[in-house]
């Protein structure tokens, strides 16, 4: 059962207090084994408490599913791009280090990429999301287009990213302030920047010389 | 590549599936991508056709091979009864002497070995493991194969040691005024 159209998954950074309940409320959901599928990233944890939570944001052209070398990432028809095929996932880590935006994650224990499904056992029958369900801010928000733009009238949805030369659209829409300029957020802007609240410790791009193209 | 602007803060087009990454149709893309579809339900059809293809072929070999079989074994032609032939006279062995005949012309090696005054047998000399020419040892009342160590029974062809599994086919042989004849051919029982 596919997930309803109209509702849509709004992610508002700005409204992010840094609470975990998205953290907990995922965790304790059955259908991923107790691993949190939500990522509390902080932007500067030195100088700032400011936290953005990061869930999949089901790309229309999905580049974990497209590096996926056993075919295992797949998308249904409603652009929701599941959890890797557990027949099928080598546990290669190649989505890993290829999704612009840090979602899978490879859990070593069961050689499986287990990412967010935006719940789909709930979002498919109309409900919201566990982690938008509990969300305080609302940060994480699950709702129609109109509601938002009734409820927020200074943010306004993007969808559109670019990641190197990849333009990339999204089903999950990050809120910007209205009035701002619209203007496409590279991703890899912060390539070279350390990673945070990531599983590999590694940074696998400090190979790479400064202003090189990745 | 400049990004399109398009869509920024519309709605997203639902009617479609899966984009590429370079935005072209999926007809011009490469074999390898439509054959490994990122849409769920492309792929569960793949999988089904791939699987539907292997059953029905595979099926269908099965019935061919049937049919194949049933009408080689009614066309076969029969082979005509053999007849006697002499492959040796008594005289020529002497007990526990052996020698080499074909019967029917043109066969496989047989091995005749005289075992007593009138006693004859006669086994064709393929080993039933893998070919190789057995030998006779009269004094031990055996056959033998060199080859793997494998060992038959002079006197019934039966295999007793090693890895033949198989008795060889023995010759059957008559005995006349002084000559030994080849009769027939009985089959290798197990």
């Amino acid at each position: 059962m596919p997930v309803p159209d109209a509702l849509e998954f709004f992610i508002d950074p700005g409204r992010c207090i840094g609470c975990q309940a998205c953290i907990q409320a995922c965790t304790e959901c059955d259908t991923h084994k107790g691993q949190s599928m939500i990522q509390l990233d902080y932007v500067d944890r030195a100088h700032s408490t400011q936290t953005v939570p990061v869930v999949c944001l089901h790309c229309d052209s999905p580049t974990c599913a497209e590096v996926c070398p056993a075919d295992a990432i797949k998308r249904t028809e409603d652009g929701i791009v599941q959890t890797a095929r557990k027949a099928r996932c080598i546990a290669c880590n190649n989505c890993v280090l290829a999704c612009p935006f840090g979602v899978p994650k490879m859990q070593t224990k069961m050689n499986l990429m287990m990412k967010c499904d935006m719940c789909y056992d709930r979002t498919s029958v109309g409900l919201k999301p566990w982690c938008a369900s509990v969300c305080p801010s609302q940060a994480l928000a699950f709702g129609t287009r109109e509601e938002m733009a009734r409820l927020r009238p200074h943010a306004k949805p993007v969808n559109t990213f670019q990641f190197g030369m990849q333009t990339i659209r999204t089903k999950v829409n990050i809120m910007v302030p209205r009035d701002a300029p619209t203007e496409i957020v590279d991703v890899t802007a912060a390539i070279h920047e350390p990673t945070i609240g990531h599983e590999i410790l590694d940074d696998v791009f400090m190979e790479i010389p400064d202003g090189g193209d990745a | 590549m400049i990004p399109s602007q398009r869509g920024v803060e519309g709605p997203r087009d639902l009617d479609h599936g899966t984009v590429p990454p370079d935005g072209r149709p999926m007809a011009e893309q490469p074999k390898w991508r439509r054959d490994f579809p990122i849409d769920w339900a492309q792929d569960e059809y793949v999988s089904r056709r791939e699987l539907t293809k292997f059953i029905v072929l595979t099926s269908a070999a099965l019935v061919v091979g049937q049919f194949w079989i049933v009408l080689k074994s009614a066309l076969a032609r029969r082979p005509a009864p053999l007849v006697g032939e002499p492959i040796a006279s008594v005289d020529e062995l002497s007990i526990g002497g052996a020698k080499t005949f074909t019967y029917p012309e043109g066969s496989t090696p047989r091995l005749l070995v005289r075992t007593g005054a009138t006693a004859f047998v006669a086994y064709d000399q393929q080993c039933t493991h893998l070919l190789c020419p057995v030998v006779p040892a009269v004094e031990l009342g055996r056959l033998h194969c060199p080859c793997h160590n494998g060992w038959f029974d002079l006197e019934t062809g039966r295999p007793l040691a090693g890895p033949p599994q198989r008795a060889l086919p023995r010759v059957l042989l008559h005995v006349r005024d002084g000559s030994v004849y080849a009769t027939g051919v009985e089959a290798s029982a197990t």
